[in-house]
């Protein structure tokens, strides 16, 4: 299908010898929202960073390609300039360099010559900042740093909103959020959705209620053990991960 | 010799270009006491100075090596090889278009005249050993601020110079404040009235073009009582494959409830000694403020360092250093609390990277009588691959109990996860690095006028371009 953003071919992973990823098959098309579910430990996380491309992690087999390009020819920052974001469930801190400075860096680097004028980049900013109820003060902070769980998913959100990726990988972006900020965020989410492919990461049902899946996926140690639509969550929700383990 | 071969003895380095040689006056390579007499007459010095000199050229030849800092490469010092007197123009111009043309189009190159245009408020551009453009924002002439090169300063304000020159730094307080005393020339003159605030920073801009060039200026500052003012110096030297050696003198005096602050950025080529030694005394609630950025150099030794001599008077010393391949930065920090209510902060950063070395040592001093004290200093190490090194060496000398110290040190390394986000985030591996040491340098960066600051970190990310591997 020539709408294919990513396409994931019997993934095994290992981290320092142990596998963690043991055989996952998973395909995104542009405007589809999937979601991954499953419990602490399961090898979520792992999985959107080895699709990003963290260099502790070792595919021992299997295929990865995003937008039909195989992954292993390019690198971290090739994957982002082609449109790969990934919202982070622990977010770096980079002391000293302002978030404001960071955003305008981060959009030059990856729109490269169709990145906006400083003015325009100014007021798209502006724009995405009222959306997601942050306040300009946030530009002058350092990337963050000392920040709260809830403002690092925003800035994360804002980061997406940006970028404009068409392969969103949302690792928990859930996590720590009151309702309203939920809300905002699950608008940001939609709102880039319909260009996109999206991958959600999530152990709670909450997110789903703002942001409807095409896809469920859950996950149980490195595998993929059951997939369905929308209702699976509601599922999980009321019977648990007990039922599906083998 | 190759352009490869230079580029490997003093590494990759930014203002790297070099103009021909055009001295008017150069002085065979060594040093005699004949030599020091020479650069005196020469300038037609009063006989005090001429005194002065031949006494600090003395206390040079019996003086030993400093014990401390890197005693190997200061060793290697080839004192008979440095060219110790090099004229390029006759006298110091203060219109810019009758500065020679090749020194004009260096300058430019630097942006200097552009800088002054549009921000500072007043500029004495140094090149080899003199002064050769000097300039003064009218408004501040009025004020009765001096600024001259230090040459034209003992020429027209002798008595100043005399009561204060070496009063802060005597010739004899190490081997390379006797050198430069003896064949010091250039460098700046600033007086400050009573009361008068500079607004805008002056400038100053040193730069080493000749091979073998020693540069040797003298800076004299005095700010009267209750005055302040902004001091920038920015230094570079271009790219040869013999040794320079840059011995400087810097004497602040902040009279009661005066405020200096003198910042630096250095980005010497990789050839290059950069032994100077600077230090202000504060009287009663004067504030002195070092801002000191130190990049490149074989060997930097540097230690600002402030007097604490009046009650209440504030020293801050704020110095970010970077150590390539090949370089030891061994700089830091003297604070000495002679007077009570005394306070002072040290904030000392530095990043090594391709086995370079850089070392913190400091010095606090709180005496006996000097009660009521408060000091705080931090030492922060970035290190940025595993061949690198960094160490710190503190010295606390404190002789009453009411003193309130702070010391915390830490040495990190750039982590994978900072790293792999940043690049996810559209940047290669050396952007991502160059982002990180901005941000590591940042507290000193920001106390920089914006130009400067602007300037260090493309500084900083060029370093960082084939950093990785
Ligand atoms: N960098 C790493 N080094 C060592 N172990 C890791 C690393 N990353 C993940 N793991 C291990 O892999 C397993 C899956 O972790 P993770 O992918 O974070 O799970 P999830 O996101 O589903 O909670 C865990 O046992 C975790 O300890
Ligand atoms: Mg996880």
């Amino acid at each position: 299908m020539g709408d294919e953003v990513l396409s994931i071919n019997d993934l095994h992973v290992s981290v320092e010898g142990n596998e963690i990823i043991k055989g996952i098959s998973l395909t995104i098309s542009v405007g589809e929202i999937h979601a991954i579910m499953g419990r602490n430990g399961a090898g979520k996380s792992t999985l959107a960073n080895v699709v990003m491309g963290h260099p502790s992690y070792e595919i021992t087999s299997g295929t990865i390609s995003f937008r039909g390009t195989p992954l292993e020819e390019m690198e971290v920052f090739e994957r982002a300039r082609a449109g790969m974001f990934l919202s982070f469930q622990y977010p770096s801190s980079i002391p000293g360099v302002q978030v404001g400075t960071f955003l305008r860096k981060s959009v030059s680097a990856v729109r490269g010559e169709n990145a906006p004028s400083a003015r325009d980049f100014r007021k798209e900013l502006k724009g995405h900042m009222e959306s997601l109820d942050m306040d300009r003060s946030f530009l002058s902070r350092y990337v963050n740093d000392g920040f709260s769980g809830g403002e690092k998913k925003r800035l994360e959100i804002l980061q997406m909103l940006l970028l404009n990726p068409c392969l969103a990988l949302l690792d928990e972006t859930d996590s720590g959020l009151d309702i309203d900020a939920l809300r905002v965020v699950a608008d940001g989410i939609n709102s880039i959705a319909p260009e996109a492919g999206c991958l959600l990461i999530t152990h709670y049902q909450r997110l789903l209620e703002h942001v409807k899946p095409d896809f469920v996926h859950v996950m149980i140690d490195g595998k993929i053990v059951k997939t369905g639509g929308a209702e699976l969550a509601g599922d999980l929700e009321a019977k648990g991960y007990d039922w599906l383990e083998a | 010799m190759s352009g490869d071969s230079a580029r490997d003895a003093v590494g990759d380095y930014r203002y790297g270009f070099h103009d021909p040689e055009n001295a008017t006056i150069r002085f065979d390579k060594g040093l005699s006491e004949q030599v020091v007499r020479d650069i005196s007459e020469l300038k037609n010095e009063p006989q005090w100075m001429t005194d002065i000199r031949v006494k600090a050229y003395r206390r040079f030849m019996e003086m030993p090596m400093p014990s401390w800092g890197n005693c190997d490469m200061l060793n290697q010092i080839d004192f008979e090889a440095v060219t110790y007197f090099l004229r390029s123009s006759e006298g110091t111009e203060k219109n810019w278009d009758e500065v020679p043309e090749d020194i004009k189009n260096t300058f430019d190159r630097l942006g200097i005249p552009e800088a002054e245009q549009k921000w500072l408020g007043g500029v004495t551009a140094q090149y080899e050993s003199e002064a050769v453009y000097h300039s003064i924002r009218e408004d501040l002439e009025e004020q009765g601020v001096l600024f001259l090169d230090m040459d034209s300063g003992l020429k027209e304000y002798p008595d100043i110079v005399k009561k204060y020159f070496g009063t802060v730094v005597p010739a004899s307080d190490n081997k390379f404040s006797a050198l430069n005393t003896a064949v010091w020339s250039g460098g700046s003159f600033i007086y400050i009235p009573k009361g008068v605030h500079v607004e805008m920073p002056v400038q100053a801009y040193f730069r080493i073009n000749a091979k073998n060039m020693g540069q040797f200026e003298r800076t004299l500052i005095i700010a009267d009582e209750g005055s302040s003012i902004h001091y920038v110096e920015g230094c570079t030297a271009p790219t040869y494959s013999t040794e320079s050696l840059h011995s400087a003198v810097v004497e602040l005096i902040a009279m009661d409830g005066a405020k200096i602050r003198y910042s630096t950025v250095q980005n010497w080529s990789a050839n290059v000694y950069n032994l100077v030694t600077k230090r202000g005394i504060a009287h009663s609630n004067a504030t002195i403020e070092w801002v000191d950025g130190n990049i490149g150099s074989k060997l930097t030794m540097k230690y600002p360092a402030v007097i604490l001599k009046g009650e209440g008077a504030h020293a801050e010393v704020i110095s970010v250093a970077y150590a390539g391949k090949g370089q030891h930065q061994d700089a830091g920090a003297k604070v000495h609390h002679l007077a009570p209510n005394t306070t002072s902060n040290i904030l000392s950063k530095s990043i090594s990277k391709n086995g370079g070395r850089s070392s913190y040592r400091g010095m606090l001093q709180v005496t006996p009588k000097a009660h009521g004290c408060r000091s705080k200093v931090v030492c922060d190490a970035l290190m940025l691959d595993a061949d690198s090194q960094s160490d710190t060496y503190p010295t606390m000398e404190v002789g009453n109990s009411s003193a309130d110290l702070e010391h915390e040190a830490s040495v990190s390394k750039v982590s994978n996860d900072q790293l792999f986000y940043l690049m996810s985030r559209g940047h290669s591996e050396e952007e991502a690095m160059g982002m990180i040491v901005n941000g590591f340098f940042e507290p000193f960066t920001r106390e920089l006028p914006m130009e400067y600051a602007v300037e260090l970190n493309r500084l900083l990310e060029l370093e960082m371009e084939g950093a990785i591997g």
